[in-house]
């Protein structure tokens, strides 16, 4: 018992996870013929929430037919309490020796988690700025650009479509810079 | 791939709000699979997003990898075996739209936020559910921007 707990709470590998992840583009489509993307999601958001009047004409459309989409969503949430929550791996990430060193040379303790104390400490109003600034980019970015890791770089790639590998090689230019460049100097500022 | 008949009595439009709560509640599952596998396979970490995007591990990249091989073969091989999706329509996936500059400007600006807070979409529902309140702030911004882009869109070069 004990056993399978542990097993349960502990992270998979990544030839595990990375199949399991890929699955979800043909379960959604033959579920009811679904693209697989979660972004999308933030723009029914909007035209769900936006009262008419002021409402640009990207989110004037019927959100009902996307409803599924919100359902995944809802799922994600699930998911998180069920695996983040329930079943919560005990243990810090296990990095690399490189990665653990990178992490603790941007101020970040390595504790048990997926996301640093030291990021979501919202008594620090730097912490404020930076995950602000991170949504509003990852907003309007993914609606920008069509799409997110899912739709693009896991859905777009899988089904061969050319502007996907842009997209995605965006993704890593962009990410690339931002953790190599910009997070160092906001955590030096940010003190 | 040719379009096969649809099955007769089978419609394609929700046929009663019943089944359509039973039928969306099939996408509720579906989510929650994925949750799951973001957080066991550490794809929603801040910590592997990092290490991914300094090149010291092979982690993140084996893992979105696997992912789209598999996502690749198991595609091709659910339409060239002609089945139909549940309901009944013939299985198709719609192409992106031609382009480059939304995919390069959209792409790297997206990038620049994920690489940040180490938060992309599904991970920041996820988090949610993993009782990181200060996701709440990530995904008012992102409603934000995604609100701003619905507003300059015309003006932005696609």
């Amino acid at each position: 018992m004990t056993e399978l707990l542990d097993f349960l709470r502990s992270p998979l590998p990544w030839y595990v996870g990375g199949p399991l992840i890929g699955l979800t583009v043909p379960l959604l489509l033959w579920l009811g013929n679904k693209g697989f993307g979660i972004s999308a999601n933030l723009r029914h958001a909007c035209a769900i929430l936006l009262p008419d009047a002021i409402k640009p004409s990207f989110f004037r459309y019927d959100w009902r037919n996307e409803r599924w989409n919100l359902m995944f969503a809802g799922g994600l949430i699930l998911g998180g309490i069920v695996a983040g929550v329930v079943l919560a791996n005990p243990e810090p990430t296990r990095l690399s020796a490189a990665g653990a060193g990178s992490v603790q040379a941007l101020g970040v303790q390595l504790r048990p988690g997926l996301v640093p104390a030291e990021l979501t400490n919202l008594s620090n109003p730097a912490v404020w700025l930076l995950l602000a600034v991170s949504g509003l980019l990852v907003g309007f970015g993914t609606r920008y650009g069509g799409g997110c890791t899912s739709g693009h770089a896991i859905t777009g790639l899988s089904t061969l479509q050319v502007p996907s590998l842009m997209a995605t090689v965006s993704f890593f230019v962009g990410g690339i810079l931002s953790a190599n460049v910009l997070l160092p100097l906001f955590m030096a500022v940010m003190g | 791939m040719t379009r096969t008949s649809q099955i007769p009595g089978v419609h394609t439009e929700p046929a009663s709000s019943a089944r359509t709560v039973t039928g969306l509640l099939v996408y509720l599952f579906a989510g929650l699979y994925f949750g799951v596998v973001l957080v066991k396979s550490e794809a929603a970490s801040w910590y592997r997003i990092q290490e991914m995007f300094r090149f010291e591990s092979f982690q993140m990249f084996g893992l979105i990898g696997s992912a789209v091989v598999t996502g690749m073969i198991t595609t091709m091989l659910l339409r060239r075996s002609g089945l139909n999706s549940l309901d009944g329509q013939t299985i198709r996936v719609t192409d992106k739209e031609k382009g480059w500059r939304r995919y390069v400007f959209g792409g790297l600006t997206f990038g620049v936020g994920w690489g940040l807070a180490g938060v992309c979409p599904g991970p920041i529902f996820t988090l949610l559910g993993a009782g990181i309140w200060p996701m709440l702030l990530v995904l008012a911004f992102a409603l934000l921007g995604t609100y701003l882009y619905g507003a300059f869109k015309d003006r932005l070069p696609h």
